[in-house]
């Protein structure tokens, strides 16, 4: 099965205007891929129902907002790979 | 409805978390018609989206208890399958699809007599109530409509 990273990219390629070829692991989902609060909703909503979770976007937003996580940790595309791919275990872990 | 004040929704008939079904009785006149279309007078296809809307953001009131507001943000595969004209008995239905962080996907529908009228997915942002004005108005309305009755049948 592909990775987390190429799932999320392929999603982030069909939901929105970005080119699959630009997504990188380095890419900063809203300040490289430009990708607005719209689209990025439809992406959530994309892998929310790829990956069976509910990936905790207000939570998180809540935590940069507040300054206790840099964005970085959340929307740079290989650390969000990393983060649903956390979500997905805890789910399998029964958490 | 009273299409002039986005009124769409006339009584609710039956609310669950997952689910609505309401009552929406277009009226015989309305300035709206006077536009939409001379001498052949229909409910707008915008209206029937804001109509499922509604719907929509009713059930997610009952679902969230009113702590937090629905705000519509997209609408997909909207389809009009058959002209309403005034005077008609409208059941509108809504669903939750998905329940997301800080949005809600619903798949909602329109019919008259069993038949479809229209029907579309719709994604509604949910937030903090933006002004108390707005709260108290949304409680109101959802009073008028019995939607808390409806809740406890």
């Amino acid at each position: 099965m592909a990775s987390a990273f190429e799932r999320i990219a392929d999603i982030i390629a069909e939901t929105s205007d970005v080119p699959r070829e630009t997504i990188t692991p380095d890419s900063h989902v809203i300040e490289d891929l430009g990708i607005d609060s719209l689209d990025f909703l439809d992406t959530v909503f994309a892998i929310d129902k790829a990956f069976g979770i509910k990936v905790p976007v207000e939570a998180w937003t809540q935590e940069v907002n507040s300054g206790q996580a840099p964005a970085e940790q959340y929307f740079v595309m290989k650390n969000l790979a990393t983060r649903i791919e956390e979500l997905v275990a805890a789910k399998a872990a029964g958490g | 409805m009273r299409l002039e004040y986005f009124q769409m929704i006339d009584r609710v008939l039956a609310v669950d978390p997952d689910g609505i079904r309401a009552e929406a009785l277009v009226p015989d006149a309305s300035p709206v018609f006077e536009g939409h279309f001379p001498g052949h007078p229909l409910v707008p296809g915008v209206l029937l989206v804001e109509t499922m809307a509604q719907a929509s953001g009713y059930l997610l009131l009952h679902r969230l208890g009113f702590a937090r507001m629905p705000f519509l943000a997209s609408v997909k595969e909207a389809k009009f399958r058959s002209f309403v004209p005034p005077g008609t008995r409208l059941e509108v239905t809504a669903r939750i699809e998905h329940d997301g962080s800080g949005y809600a996907v619903t798949r909602a529908g329109v019919t008259r007599d069993g038949q479809r009228i229209c029907d579309a997915e719709l994604t509604l942002r949910i937030l903090p109530f933006p002004a108390a004005e707005l709260e108290a108005t949304m409680r109101a309305q959802a009073e008028r409509i019995g939607l808390g009755a409806a809740a406890r049948a």
